[in-house]
């Protein structure tokens, strides 16, 4: 799985990296962004996953790769 | 270096040259019917908007009123977001909901920028002020927030009651902001009288009301001429330093701003705060669990914010137009009820119910949308320390006499008096 930002939705509520800190980070605006290539590691799917749904922007997406 | 002249005129004079705005009459008094006479300014809506907003979601969810010279009130979350997100269509060139309308040459600036802008200046305004309020800005005034809410319940020592909202959560953020800002820590006292004058003083006559916004932006230019003198690393020195296009901003964009984050910093956290402690008071067994797992304090937060949120904004209408079933006039007046949108059952599950470890919950209390609260980091922090401190120094408490509870009036709902049984 892999997440990704749509930085023209997101307006830096910071909720992905409050909740989840080692998939997210912030710019210095405050705007989110992923963390390395974004490929949520093994066990992290919780945290990926409570980000997604607490996005007041809807602006992430965990794209399913097969 | 040369000298800082931008506010040694009277700058506010060369504002009065622009057009007037329009007044309407202000007209007061019980509510008729809800969904074709709402006010957020009687008592019934202050003492509990909810019950209101959930019947008129069912029955008309778009109300009307023609008191303030014509408004909407959407109480559907999906209504709600999309104006957030429409700023063709919806202006804000003016954010409080009363008897007066500003120009429509004031747009796209407006009074306070950036809350009072619309794009594209709103943009620009904005990223000046963001680097300011990053989670790991605001990170450095925790340490300071902390020890003053200590400080606070410091002088609970030997009383049974002690008023939650008076004697704690007013005073966090007004220290927090006058710090950043630059000001004068005892002022906090005259810092209550500019909020209650500029959002709780909409029905006042004009004059009084013209009368009471000036001693703010007096008190203001004295601190711009107090910096200018003195310059020094926070807020207001940076805001006089800031350049936008090539230029120093204009004076009324730094006076504007400043007015903005004083007036929009304070009681929105302090009523977050007081509401949090209310809720808390009245419901022992999510008292008790919060104490006695603190981990569970990130997801109450939210949820408090969510059911508790205080914050609603205004909108003005742009042009006329046929907007989701009802028919909206230029300069109609729409009261953007965040509070409303987060008790929304489409969108929330027990929509309702306060539900302190909810995971997911992706309430709008800060807004969507380009105009998020660009203070939420900031908030978060103070509401967190807040809670932390005292539900460590005080995890037993109660509501002493529920019907001392008092709550503001206007667009930020929070108690006012609050008093708590504390031992």
């Amino acid at each position: 799985m892999k997440l990704q930002i749509d930085s023209e939705r997101c307006q830096g509520h910071g909720r992905c990296y409050d909740l989840a800190p080692d998939l997210f980070g912030d710019d210095d605006e405050g705007f989110g962004k992923v963390l390395g290539d974004g490929v949520v590691p093994p066990g992290k799917d919780r945290e990926a996953r409570l980000a997604v749904a607490n996005c007041p922007e809807r602006a992430i997406d965990l794209l399913e790769e097969t | 270096m040369a000298v800082d002249d931008r506010f040694s005129d009277d700058f506010r004079q060369a504002r009065t040259d622009q057009p007037l705005g329009t007044r309407n009459e202000i007209i007061t008094g019980p509510v008729s019917d809800w969904a074709s006479d709402f006010s957020h300014l009687e008592p019934e809506w202050s003492a509990d908007p909810y019950p209101i907003q959930d019947d008129l979601r069912q029955r008309c969810p778009i109300a009307h009123t023609e008191r303030f010279g014509g408004g909407w009130l959407p109480t559907r979350y999906e209504d709600v977001a999309a104006i957030a997100y429409d700023t063709e269509r919806f202006s804000s060139r003016a954010i409080i909901m009363g008897n007066f309308r500003p120009p429509r040459e004031i747009a796209p600036v407006g009074g306070s920028p950036p809350i009072s802008s619309d794009p594209p200046f709103h943009h620009d305004a904005r990223k000046l002020l963001l680097p300011a309020f990053t989670k790991a800005a605001v990170a450095r005034q925790e340490p300071a927030t902390r020890a003053f809410c200590h400080s606070l319940i410091d002088t609970f020592e030997g009383r049974d009651v002690v008023d939650a909202a008076y004697d704690y959560a007013q005073h966090i953020p007004m220290r927090v902001i006058a710090d950043m800002l630059g000001f004068p820590a005892e002022d906090g006292p005259q810092f209550r009288e500019f909020v209650e004058n500029t959002l709780e003083g909409v029905n006042l006559p004009p004059e009084e009301r013209i009368a009471r916004m000036t001693m703010l932006s007096d008190y203001l230019l004295a601190q711009v001429h107090d910096h200018i003198d003195h310059p020094r690393e926070d807020l207001t020195s940076y805001l006089l330093n800031a350049e936008l296009y090539g230029h120093k901003l204009e004076p009324w964009h730094v006076v504007g701003t400043m007015t903005l984050l004083l007036i929009a910093g304070i009681d929105t956290t302090w009523s977050a705060i007081g509401a949090s402690l209310w809720h808390l008071a009245k419901t022992p067994e999510d008292l008790q669990r919060l104490v006695a797992d603190p981990r569970l304090l990130p997801t109450a937060m939210e949820e408090f914010l969510r059911a508790y949120a205080p914050v609603t904004m205004a909108r003005l209408v742009k042009e006329d137009m046929h907007w989701r079933g009802v028919d909206m006039k230029a300069d109609d007046w729409i009261l953007l009820s965040f509070p409303a949108a987060n008790r929304d059952a489409a969108q929330f599950d027990r929509a309702g119910q306060v539900v302190i470890d909810r995971e997911v919950n992706r309430h709008a209390a800060f807004g969507l949308g380009i105009h998020r609260c660009v203070g939420s980091h900031l908030a978060r922090m103070e509401l967190r320390v807040a809670l932390e401190v005292w539900l460590a120094r005080i995890p037993r408490f109660s509501l002493g006499n529920p019907s001392a509870v008092t709550w503001s009036a206007g667009q930020i709902r929070g108690p006012r008096a609050l008093p708590l049984r504390i031992r």
